[in-house]
């Protein structure tokens, strides 16, 4: 047993030597001769400078606060980006729409479970309204619904900008969409009734999750075929990120669903390689994805280090991949297995230190545009968050600090915040920006969006700070062998009613957001033609074209 | 520099890591713990108590009871009455496993042995809060039917706190709530864990930990 350490140690030093030498390989290739040219591949030839967010009411104000700039685009540059909007316009809109109805009924099915932790005799009348199947209904509803819809949404949206070339096979999506909000729907059906698979993230049943294997495969054709006949050179980070989730998921959702894998105590090592991976392999991705994306394009400025994204997403696949054992610390389970994945769980602080300097470097000095900007708002403080729930997952895994939060509601405020605060915030902000482009349309009502910033930033504030004292507090009084079990569930109460509070403004919001999105859908308001491509753009583009004729 | 080498890194170079992931934390445990043997005093699920463990998944009993006693030296598990740590050969006849990651409610790995009354578990089911003050658990009426008069011969009829009780009207307990109930009762791991079984567990593990160096 003594030597399982060092061989440990041994294998892990390699690993991460294997690593490096990786990295700087691909560093070479990228930065050779050409450093820094991959930071600027999502800008026109002299568009650096220029703002862009479809989300602002006053465009001149947001280039103001960046700097007012002599760049532009031309008018071929404006065409070409407005036909790759258009090649995405509907299969982004199907995905995105599904995305925020299952953002609403789950953000209802999550309210309605919390409630009943304080609320025990209430609608205890139906099966399918019980704690035990409501909770999942929420959490697959989030999970599949909302979170997998608007991520694979979102990058449909954003692959034809990120390779300057239309989107080819839309049609493929756009059946893809209605194939996976049926998985959706059969999946919280099958849930209601009883049919769990028990295992947690990989409930719905494998009959109906072969429907998100289908649905995400048809989302992927046009992904790949935009891929083969792209027109630039460099592979944007975003796409990495984008292409990597679109190879893993289906990968990591097929072999769970392998019958017979759940079993014996091998099962929860596999159950948690899957539970991990869904979120550091899937979601993550997605997410940074479109920051990388988002925070420059709104600046139009550069990311600060393309190389420290390069070593952001290597390290981010690496040690994210063998973090899912640190769910079963105390288990019994091998000990080697666990003990992997702590240390790779505390390695995480790598990629996560590569993200956050990078966003933080190009952000930097701007804090007003995030002010003005409805997409870098959201944006930017999902981009915090991501740091605070990786460093917060970091200690989350050693041993003294896990021995307290495992078992208890901090877990789940942790889950929270980062599948909420960074995941869905990051969300919020693309939507704000693409939806304009989509309907071409102005989003109609300004208020709503500042008031759906607000209910849900309070909201979640209010969530997630009562139950991590909360459940703090719960694991405390659960070691304390003087304390009978029930001190652990009485001490809780109050701030399972503070997350019930946050919660209620959650859903506010959502449905302040649902509203208006469908407000803009259905081209509410009065639209101002700026809003095409940005108020300067079209000045410039009516400019040239006087000057041309 | 051409793009496609760039494609091929990012495709090859995801395709690795989920490999090795995959690997680390799905095929060496499964190899490592695919043979392990019962202990001897574990006897496999009846058919009814299969019934039951499947109403347990059904109705999410695993989001807040953990199944899984750990070491002293990580909690009063053991002070609390919840049974010696659970070791890997405890859950050889677990279809799926329900190891559990909360403990809003406590581990139920040894309730059997704690509560070995069908009585006290159907009238908890029917209304924990007759049983427990201040528990959170919800009532689940949909596994019981409520009715004016007397059970059948053949019914169960639940035995409650008077207090919990209305004249008249009997609460029988259907077969979902005696399956579970059946299923509950038969988590008894109070039984010891030889010495063999320990050690072969060691030993898997020494050897899959020089396995995962190679």
């Amino acid at each position: 047993m003594q030597n399982i350490g060092l061989v440990l140690l041994l294998a892990f030093g390699f690993s991460v030597l294997g690593l490096m030498v990786f990295i700087w390989s691909m560093s070479k290739d990228f930065f050779g001769s050409k450093s820094g040219a991959g930071a600027n591949v999502i800008f026109g030839a002299h568009e650096i400078g220029l703002v862009e967010d479809p989300a602002v009411s006053n465009t001149s104000e947001l280039q103001h606060d960046v700097g007012d700039t002599d760049a532009s685009m031309s008018v071929q540059e404006i065409k070409d980006r407005q036909l790759a909007d258009a090649s995405s316009a509907l299969p982004a809109f199907a995905w995105i729409t599904g995305g925020v109805v299952w953002l609403v009924l789950a953000s209802l099915a999550g309210l309605i479970s919390s409630i009943k932790l304080h609320q025990p005799d209430w609608l205890v009348d139906q099966a399918w309204l019980t704690f035990g199947r409501l909770r999942v209904i929420h959490l697959t509803g989030v999970g599949y619904g909302w979170s997998s819809m608007v991520g694979i949404g979102v990058a449909l949206w954003m692959i034809p900008r990120l390779l300057k070339t239309p989107l080819i096979g839309a049609k493929y999506a756009l059946v893809g969409a209605l194939i996976w909000n049926l998985g959706v729907i059969l999946g919280e059906n099958a849930i209601a009734q009883g049919y769990s698979s028990g295992m947690e993230w990989l409930e719905i049943p494998s009959q109906i999750g072969v429907l998100f294997v289908i649905g995400g495969a048809l989302a992927a054709i046009p992904l790949f075929q935009t891929f083969a006949n792209r027109k630039v050179d460099h592979l944007y980070v975003s796409v990495w990120y984008i292409g990597g989730a679109l190879i893993w998921f289906p990968i990591l959702y097929a072999i769970a669903n392998i019958p017979g894998l759940g079993a014996g105590v091998q099962g929860a090592a596999m159950n948690w390689w899957f539970g991990h991976n869904v979120l550091g392999l899937w979601f993550t991705p997605l997410a940074l994805a479109t920051a990388y994306y988002f925070i420059p394009k709104v600046l139009g400025k550069p990311i600060y280090s393309y190389n420290l994204s390069l070593l952001g997403f290597w390290s981010l696949a690496f040690f994210y991949s063998q973090v899912g054992g640190h769910h079963l610390i105390g288990g019994p389970l091998p000990t080697w297995l666990i003990t992997l994945s702590i240390v790779q769980s505390v390695m995480m602080i790598i990629p996560v230190y590569a993200v956050a300097v990078n966003h933080h470097m190009t952000v930097g000095g701007n804090f007003k545009a995030v002010i003005h900007s409805p997409t870098l708002r959201f944006i930017v403080l999902g981009s915090m968050l991501y740091v605070a729930a990786s460093v917060q997952g970091s200690m989350e895994a050693i041993r003294s600090v896990n021995q307290i939060t495992h078992f208890t509601h901090f877990t789940v405020a942790h889950a929270h915040l980062g599948n909420y605060g960074f995941f869905t915030m990051i969300m919020f902000g693309a939507i704000y920006f693409i939806m304009p482009r989509v309907v071409d349309w102005e989003w109609p009502y300004p208020w709503m969006i500042s008031a759906h910033f607000w209910l849900v930033t309070i909201g979640f504030a209010t969530y997630f700070i009562g139950l991590s004292i909360g459940g703090w507090l719960q694991g405390e009084y659960m070691l304390d062998a003087a304390r009978p079990f029930m001190d652990s569930v009485k001490v809780t109460i109050p701030y399972l009613q503070a997350r019930s509070v946050g919660g209620s403004l959650m859903l506010i919001g959502h449905i302040v957001f649902a509203t208006h999105f469908f407000l803009l859908a259905l081209r509410y308001g009065s639209s101002k033609s700026e809003v095409v491509l940005g108020a300067p753009l079209i000045d410039k583009l009516s400019k040239k074209k006087a000057k041309g004729a | 520099m051409s793009g496609v080498i760039n494609e091929k890194k990012i495709v090859l170079g995801a395709l690795a890591i989920i490999a090795f992931a995959t690997v680390a934390l799905v095929v060496l445990p499964y190899m490592q713990l695919k043979e392990l043997a019962a202990p001897e005093s574990l006897k496999p699920y009846t058919d009814q108590q299969t019934l039951g463990r499947k109403v347990y998944i059904a109705n999410g009993c695993i989001y807040c009871h953990s199944q899984q006693p750990r070491d002293a030296n990580l909690g009063p598990d053991g002070k609390r009455g919840w049974g010696r740590p659970s070791v890997a050969a405890d859950y050889v006849y677990d279809k799926v496993h329900l190891l559990g990651t909360m403990r809003t409610g406590p581990d139920l790995f040894n309730i059997g042995a704690r509560q070995p009354s069908a009585d006290w578990h159907l009238g908890h089911l029917y209304q924990p809060r007759a049983y427990t003050p201040g528990s959170i658990m919800p009532a689940f009426p949909f596994l019981f039917e409520a009715r004016k008069g007397p059970a059948i011969t053949g019914e169960v009829a639940v035995v409650l706190p008077p207090a919990y009780t209305k004249p008249g009207v009997t609460i029988i307990a259907t077969q979902d709530a005696l399956n579970l109930v059946e299923y509950l009762k038969g988590m008894d791991h109070t039984y010891k864990i030889k010495k063999t079984v320990k050690e072969s567990f060691d030993k898997l593990n020494d050897v899959s930990g020089k396995k995962e160096t190679q």
